[in-house]
C-alpha cells in the first residue's frame, strides 16, 4: 500500500530506475541543444529517435553486436539530420513545420520497417549492467548511481562534455555566434551554414542515440511508436533547461523520475490514477517556461533561417 | 505587356501546382521504397486509389475520414496564418470530444437536435479552452507555441485515460476485467444522421459549411483581416493600431475550437461513443497532425483544404486496402505523409523567392514606364 512506497529498498529502486530512464532524453536533449544554440529548431527528434531505436534493434539482433547497432542509430540520425539542415539551411523551410514532417516521417518509416523486416515483437540481450568498482559497493548510492548500463554512464559523461564545448571551445564560440547573430557571425568569415549543418547533423546522430537507448539498453525491444512523446518532451527540456546542459539534466531528472515513480505505482499495486501523476511534469514544463520566458533568453536566431547578402 | 500577362499567368499556375509536385515527389519516393521490398509500386498505388475511390461505399468512407482532417485544417489556416504554429491538434480533438460526450451522456431528456447542437457547442468550448491556453501563454508570458501545444497534447490523453478509465468509464466495462477505455454509448436521438448503409454522416456536410464560413472569416471580415495582418507582419500590425496579443490569442482559441468539432464528429458521427487504447492517437487516428498536412497542401486556404482532405482521407482508407491486397503496411501512408510536409514547406519558401522577384519585376517595369521610353538594356532585364 502507500507506505510501501516509503520503504528504504522501493525509494533506493525509485531512484535507481529514475537515473536510469533519464538516458533517452539527455542524449536527444543535449543533441537539440546544440542544434538550438546554433538557431535551429529541429522537432524531428521524435522520428529521428524511433528510426534510431529501429536501426539500434535490427542491427543488433542479426548481427548479435550492440555496438553496430549502436553505430547504425547513429549513422541513421545523422542522416536524417543531414536532411533536417538541408531542408532549414539551404530552402530556409519553416523549421517547426519540417520537423513536424520528419516525425511523421520516422513514425511511419520505422513501422512500416519493424512491420515488413521484423513483424512480431522480438527480444534482445541488451547492454548489461556495469558495476563500478568499490563505488557500486557504497550503501544506498552505490545501487542508485553506479550499477547500471554503459549507456546510463557515458548519458550523464555527456553532461559536462557538451558544457565544455558550448562554452569553453572555438567550436562552441562558433555556434553561439551564429546562433546569436549569423550576420556577425558571417562577416567575421565563420560559415553559418557549415556550423548549423554540424549541429543539426550532431543533433540527429545523439536522438538516433536515444532511440538506440531505449531499443538496446532499456527495454530491449523495438515497438510502433515506443518513444510515445520522448522526443518531443526532449525538445521541451532543452527550453525547460535555459539551453545549458546543466539545465537540461535537470529537467530530464524531473521527468523520469516522475515516470519511475509512476512505473514503481503500477508494480506495487497502489491505487492512486497514475495518469494524474504523469500529467504533473508536463504541467510543470509549462510553469517553468512561463516564469523562464521573461527572464532566460533564446539564441536570438531561433528559428530564423540565414540568408546572406550578396 | 501582353506578354507580361500571360507570364504572370503561367508562374500563377506553377505556384499553384508546387504542393501537387511535391506530393507526386513524395510518391516517387515511396514508390522506391515499395521497389525495396519487391512490390511493384503501379499495382500498390492502384490498390490504394481503388481502396479510396472504388466504390461508392469507399467514397463514403473516405468522406469519413476527411471530415476530422478538414476540421482541423481549417483551424490550423486560421493558427497558420495568424503566425501561430498550432502542433495541439490531437490534445485541442481530445479535449472536445470530452467535453462534446459529457453533454450527450449528461443531458438525456433533450430532444435529439438540441443534444447534438449542445454537444457540438461542448466540442467548440473544450477545442477553445485548449487551444486557447496556449494562446494566452504566448501572447502574456512569451511561451512558445510549439512546445506549449504539445504538453497540452500530453495533458489531454492523460486526462482522457483518467476519465474513461475512471469517472466516464462505460459502467459494462468497469464489471469487466478488460476494462477498455471508453464511456458509454450516446443515446440513438443523439447520433448524427448517416446516409445508410454508409457510414457517411451529417458531419461531413457541417465541416464543409465550416470551411466556407472560415473563408468568410478570414478574408471578408474584419477580425480575419486582423489575424491575417498580424501573420504578415507583427510590427506592421501593431503600428496600424491592431491588437497583436489579442489576436495571437483568439487565432489559437478558433483554431483549437474547430478541432475540439473534429473530436465531436468522431463521437457523435462515427463511434457514437468515445473510445481509445491509451494513446491519443488510439482515439484522433492522428487527424491532429494529419489535418496539418491537409491544410497545407491546401495553401492553408479552408477551400483549398476541401479537397485536400478528401484527398489524404482517401490515402488512409486506400492503406487499409493496400494493407490487405499487397501486405504493405499503411504505416507506408504515414511516412509519406510526413514527406509531403517536408516538401510543401521546402516549396514554400521557392513560391515566396518567385513571388519577390515577380514584384520586383513588376516595379522595374512600372519604374520605366514612369521614366518614359526605355533604353534597350532595361527592356532586357524587364523582359
Amino acid at each position: 500500500m502507500i507506505s510501501d512506497l516509503f520503504s528504504a529498498t522501493v525509494l533506493v529502486g525509485i531512484l535507481a530506475s529514475g537515473i536510469r530512464l533519464a538516458t533517452p532524453y539527455l542524449y536527444a536533449a543535449l543533441g537539440e541543444t546544440f542544434s538550438q544554440r546554433s538557431g535551429v529548431l529541429n522537432l524531428g527528434v521524435e522520428g529521428q529517435m524511433l528510426l534510431g531505436a529501429f536501426a539500434a534493434f535490427y542491427v543488433a539482433f542479426t548481427t548479435g553486436n550492440l555496438w553496430l547497432g549502436m553505430l547504425a542509430a547513429l549513422i541513421v540520425g545523422a542522416m536524417m539530420g543531414l536532411a533536417m539542415a538541408f531542408v532549414t539551411v539551404n530552402l530556409h523551410a519553416e523549421q517547426g513545420i519540417s520537423g513536424i514532417g520528419f516525425y511523421l516521417f520516422g513514425l511511419g518509416m520505422s513501422d512500416l520497417l519493424f512491420q515488413k523486416v521484423l513483424g512480431t515483437v522480438e527480444t534482445v540481450k541488451g547492454f548489461p549492467k556495469v558495476n563500478i568498482p568499490y563505488l557500486s559497493d557504497l550503501p544506498v548510492l552505490g545501487k542508485i548511481l553506479f550499477q547500471h548500463n554503459i549507456l546510463v554512464y557515458i548519458a550523464f559523461a555527456l553532461v559536462p562534455i557538451s558544457w565544455f564545448v558550448i562554452n569553453k571551445t572555438t567550436l562552441g564560440l562558433k555556434i553561439r555566434s551564429v546562433g546569436e547573430n549569423p550576420e556577425a557571425a558571417d562577416s567575421l568569415g565563420v560559415s553559418v551554414a557549415r556550423v548549423r549543418y554540424f549541429t543539426v547533423i550532431l543533433g540527429g546522430a545523439m536522438s538516433g542515440i536515444a532511440g538506440a537507448s531505449q531499443s538496446i539498453a532499456l527495454l530491449n525491444v523495438f515497438q510502433q511508436n515506443m518513444t510515445s512523446g520522448l522526443g518531443f518532451i526532449a525538445v521541451a527540456l532543452v527550453y525547460f533547461g535555459a539551453w545549458r546542459p546543466a539545465g537540461v539534466m535537470g529537467g530530464a531528472l524531473i521527468f523520469s523520475m516522475v515516470n519511475s515513480l509512476q512505473l514503481w505505482i503500477q508494480v506495487l499495486g497502489i491505487p492512486i490514477p497514475s495518469d494524474i501523476a504523469v500529467m504533473m511534469p508536463y504541467i510543470l514544463t509549462i510553469l517553468v517556461l512561463m516564469s523562464s520566458a521573461s527572464g532566460v533568453r533564446s539564441p536570438s536566431a531561433l528559428t530564423r533561417p540565414f540568408e546572406r547578402e550578396e | 505587356m501582353k506578354k507580361w500577362l500571360k507570364d504572370e499567368w503561367v508562374s500563377q499556375f506553377v505556384d499553384t501546382s508546387l504542393p501537387i509536385v511535391a506530393a507526386l515527389g513524395a510518391f516517387a519516393l515511396g514508390a522506391v521504397m515499395l521497389l525495396f521490398f519487391n512490390v511493384n509500386p503501379f499495382e500498390a498505388y492502384g490498390a490504394l486509389i481503388r481502396g479510396a475511390f472504388g466504390s461508392w461505399n469507399s467514397v463514403a468512407e473516405t468522406l469519413v475520414k476527411a471530415t476530422p482532417l478538414l476540421l482541423v485544417g481549417i483551424g490550423i489556416c486560421i493558427s497558420f496564418r495568424g503566425d501561430v504554429i498550432n502542433i495541439g491538434g490531437e490534445g485541442q480533438m481530445i479535449v472536445g470530444a470530452i467535453l462534446g460526450t459529457f453533454v450527450g451522456l449528461n443531458l438525456t431528456q433533450l430532444p435529439g437536435w438540441l443534444g447534438i447542437v449542445l454537444a457540438f457547442l461542448g466540442g467548440f468550448v473544450g477545442g477553445a479552452i485548449w487551444g486557447g491556453i496556449p494562446g494566452a501563454l504566448k501572447a502574456y508570458f512569451n511561451v512558445n507555441e510549439i512546445l506549449s501545444t504539445v504538453m497540452m497534447n500530453a495533458i489531454a490523453v492523460q486526462l482522457m485515460n483518467f476519465l474513461l478509465r475512471g469517472p466516464m468509464i462505460d459502467p459494462a466495462q468497469a464489471e469487466l476485467a478488460s476494462k477498455i477505455p471508453q464511456t458509454a454509448r450516446l443515446q440513438d436521438a443523439f447520433h448524427l444522421p448517416r446516409w445508410v448503409p454508409t457510414r457517411l454522416h451529417l458531419g461531413s456536410l457541417i465541416a464543409v459549411v465550416l470551411a466556407i464560413l472560415v473563408y468568410i472569416l478570414l478574408w471578408r471580415t474584419v477580425l480575419g483581416y486582423r489575424i491575417r495582418a498580424v501573420g504578415q507582419s507583427p510590427h506592421a500590425a501593431r503600428y496600424a493600431g491592431i491588437k497583436v496579443k489579442q489576436s495571437v490569442v483568439l487565432a489559437l482559441l478558433l483554431s483549437g475550437a474547430f478541432a475540439g468539432l473534429a473530436g465531436v464528429t468522431k463521437v457523435y458521427g462515427v463511434n457514437y461513443r468515445m473510445i481509445t487504447d491509451g494513446s491519443a492517437s488510439g482515439f484522433t487516428g492522428s487527424a491532429g497532425f494529419n489535418g496539418i498536412v491537409a491544410a497545407l497542401f491546401g495553401q492553408l486556404h479552408p477551400i483549398g483544404t476541401i479537397p485536400a482532405s478528401i484527398l489524404f482521407g482517401g490515402l488512409l482508407v486506400g492503406a487499409n486496402k493496400m494493407q490487405r491486397v499487397m501486405q504493405i503496411p499503411s504505416a507506408l501512408i504515414t511516412a509519406l505523409n510526413g514527406l509531403v510536409v517536408v516538401f510543401v514547406v521546402s516549396s514554400e519558401v521557392l513560391r515566396q523567392r518567385r513571388q519577390r522577384h515577380r514584384l520586383a519585376e513588376k516595379m522595374k517595369e512600372v519604374s520605366q514606364n514612369e521614366g518614359g521610353v526605355p533604353d534597350d538594356d532595361s527592356r532586357e532585364v524587364g523582359g
